[in-house]
């Protein structure tokens, strides 16, 4: 063998190659759930049946009825679609950088013969389950509740499921550039806070202006979700830009699809970048 | 000792990060079934070798080879054979020792049964059995150290890479790793060592690499080494002038070094020069001692200390 000296350029950005191992950086995440189950629990069941309460009856007695429907009827979609955003979004946040800085536990996961990318993706997996477990308990609260009003509700684990991996994914693209823990704050107050309150979630988009509804669906993840989840929870959707379920359903799981692609394959090679130099 | 079979090669390897060349351009081989320790002061660059040998940092330039599988191309491959120490403490604090063990095991494949076995043999060697379900952050350095090693050998690997495996132990720890790296080179386990202990060095390593300032500035067998760069003996007495001259003219071709108020001679004559020279002349706080790798280590790479 001759001695070679040719330098290699740096990491390109490239589609990520992954393989069954994935899914044992899943299950890693997994075994510490299941240990820690009651305390992982309790908060996803309470805050909506708090949500429920204040919201729903407390101030719902104030508010006329929303498209023909109670106000809590209103919500209730709009609090599995939130439950789907902040599981997937606060695991690959919080969650991810402490695995990440703090524990090094992705650094003895790629001393075998699993890869960076498949750490990355097994993370981003994971927070689309956190994303799911937490919608599928928000479901069942408003199940009890009797608030769901469709057949289609059976979908709702697995419209959690893919949103939660949009949401994991962005979350992943702020770990990738977080410099240390507080940066979280930002993303937190800047981007979920809001999204929290001007997605559809507990007024009706319809009722501003038009430019705020096109904006609402063009950069707010969260408004398609709320979309989605009321269209299977409710049976209807509002009609944003004046759109019928038929037009807006099919949009809505386009821009989650092609939103998901893009974040997944663009927090792949970010975190790939910070952690191989 | 090792066979002739080359089982690692690095030709002109080189890792940079930004601008600072923290490896640079430096070329080795490994036989298999050899132990050779990587010594340098800090910031010399083996963790940054070590860490180039098990696919977790890229090399910048260069090649890299272990076990004929390239670090740019065939990673899934060498990380399936090598063991690896890292010198940073990177145990899962999520679990329990033996959850350790077992979760590691899984992202070799190797199944659950055959897992818990490996577990079971790693903790009774490492002396960890009554810290099985106890949680990381319940054990000392010690037992951090020994749990690291112990998930190093999980895959039964060709290749052990050890980043200061011993440092934090106390001596019944250390010679408790020293006896495991017997263990394994009477395997053929090749293995890859660095640390600061130079005794750990001289009685666990076949060859040794001095590194310092990301070159490779001096390898060889650990007593050829101490032959070539000191001698045999070095004779330890407090520093005084007015001897001096009387000590030169004693030993001509002896090498002197004053370190602070003592002062150390080194000879490669044969053992026992010194004594007679005591004899003749009384001298404070004396003492003769058998040339080390310490002193050639702080010759080559000087005195000065390096900070991180
Ligand atoms: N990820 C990194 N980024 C920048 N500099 C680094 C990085 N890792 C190591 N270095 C630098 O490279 C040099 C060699 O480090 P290292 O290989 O850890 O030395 P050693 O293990 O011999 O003490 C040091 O100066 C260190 O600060
Ligand atoms: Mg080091």
């Amino acid at each position: 063998m001759t001695s070679t000296n040719i330098r290699r350029s740096p990491a390109r950005f490239s589609i990520p190659k992954l393989t069954y191992r994935v899914w044992k950086v899943w299950h890693r995440n997994f075994d510490v759930f299941m240990k820690t189950i009651k305390v992982n629990f309790l908060p996803s069941l309470l805050e909506p049946i708090l949500y429920l309460l204040a919201f729903g009856y407390g101030l719902g007695g104030f508010i006329q009825n929303i498209g023909g429907q109670p106000y809590i009827n209103f919500i209730a979609p709009a609090l599995v679609a939130i439950a789907v955003m902040n599981g997937a979004f606060f695991e690959c946040t919080f969650g991810s950088f402490v695995r990440m800085y703090y524990q090094k536990t992705f650094d003895a996961i790629v001393a075998t013969p699993v890869s960076v990318e498949e750490v990355v993706a097994g993370e981003l997996l994971w927070g689309a389950t956190r994303a799911t477990i937490n919608a599928t308990i928000v479901l069942i609260v408003i199940a009890v509740f009797r608030l769901i009003t469709s057949p289609l509700f059976l979908l709702v684990p697995l419209i959690a499921f893919f949103g939660g991996l949009m949401f994991a994914s962005i979350a992943m693209c702020f770990t990738a550039l977080a410099p240390d823990i507080d940066f979280f704050n930002y993303p937190s107050f800047l981007f979920v806070t809001p999204m929290l309150f001007l997605s559809g979630t507990f007024f009706p988009l319809t009722s501003l202006p038009s430019a705020a509804q096109a904006t609402a669906m063009a950069v707010l993840p969260l408004t398609h979700i709320v979309n989605i989840a009321r269209g299977v929870v409710a049976g209807h959707t509002e009609a944003i830009l004046g759109l019928n379920p038929q037009m807006l359903l099919p949009i809505s799981i386009a821009w989650i699809v092609l939103v998901t692609i893009f974040f997944f394959i663009v927090s792949i090679n970010l975190m790939k970048k910070r952690l191989t130099g | 000792m090792g066979s002739q079979e080359v089982l690692i090669e690095a030709q002109q390897l080189t890792k940079k990060f930004d601008d600072f060349t923290a490896v640079d351009h430096i070329d080795f081989k490994v036989y298999k079934g050899e132990c050779v320790g990587f010594l340098g002061p800090n910031g010399a660059g083996k963790t940054t070798t070590v860490r180039m040998m098990y696919c977790f940092l890229p090399p910048t330039s260069g090649e890299l080879t272990l076990a004929g599988l390239s670090v740019n191309k065939q990673c899934r491959e060498i990380k399936s054979i090598v063991g690896v120490a890292p010198q940073e403490e990177n145990l899962d604090p999520d679990f329990t020792v033996t959850k350790n063990l077992t979760v590691y095991a899984r992202y070799f494949d190797i199944p659950k049964d055959e897992a818990l076995k490996r577990a079971n043999e790693q903790l009774k060697f490492f002396q960890l059995e009554e810290k099985r379900e106890v949680p990381i952050a319940a054990l000392s350095t010690g037992m951090k150290r020994r749990l690291i090693f112990a998930r190093a050998l999980l895959n039964q690997p060709q290749i052990l890479l050890l980043d200061e495996p011993t440092t934090g132990l106390d001596p019944q720890a250390r010679h408790l790793a020293w006896d495991e790296v017997r263990n394994l080179k009477k395997q053929q386990v090749t293995i890859i060592l660095t640390t600061h202990y130079m005794d750990e060095a001289a009685v666990l390593c076949d060859r040794i690499l001095i590194m310092d300032r990301g070159k490779i500035i001096e390898e060889g067998k650990p007593a050829e080494l101490v032959r070539k760069h000191i001698g045999e003996e070095v004779l330890e007495v407090d520093y005084d002038e007015k001897l001096l001259p009387t000590l030169k003219e004693a030993f001509p071709d002896a090498r002197f070094e004053r370190l602070g108020d003592r002062m150390q001679i080194f000879t490669d004559k044969p053992h026992g020069v010194f004594e007679g020279f005591l004899k003749e002349h009384s001298m404070q706080n004396v003492t003769i001692r058998t040339a080390n790798l310490e002193d050639v280590f702080l010759k080559l790479t000087g005195r000065g200390l390096r900070e991180e």
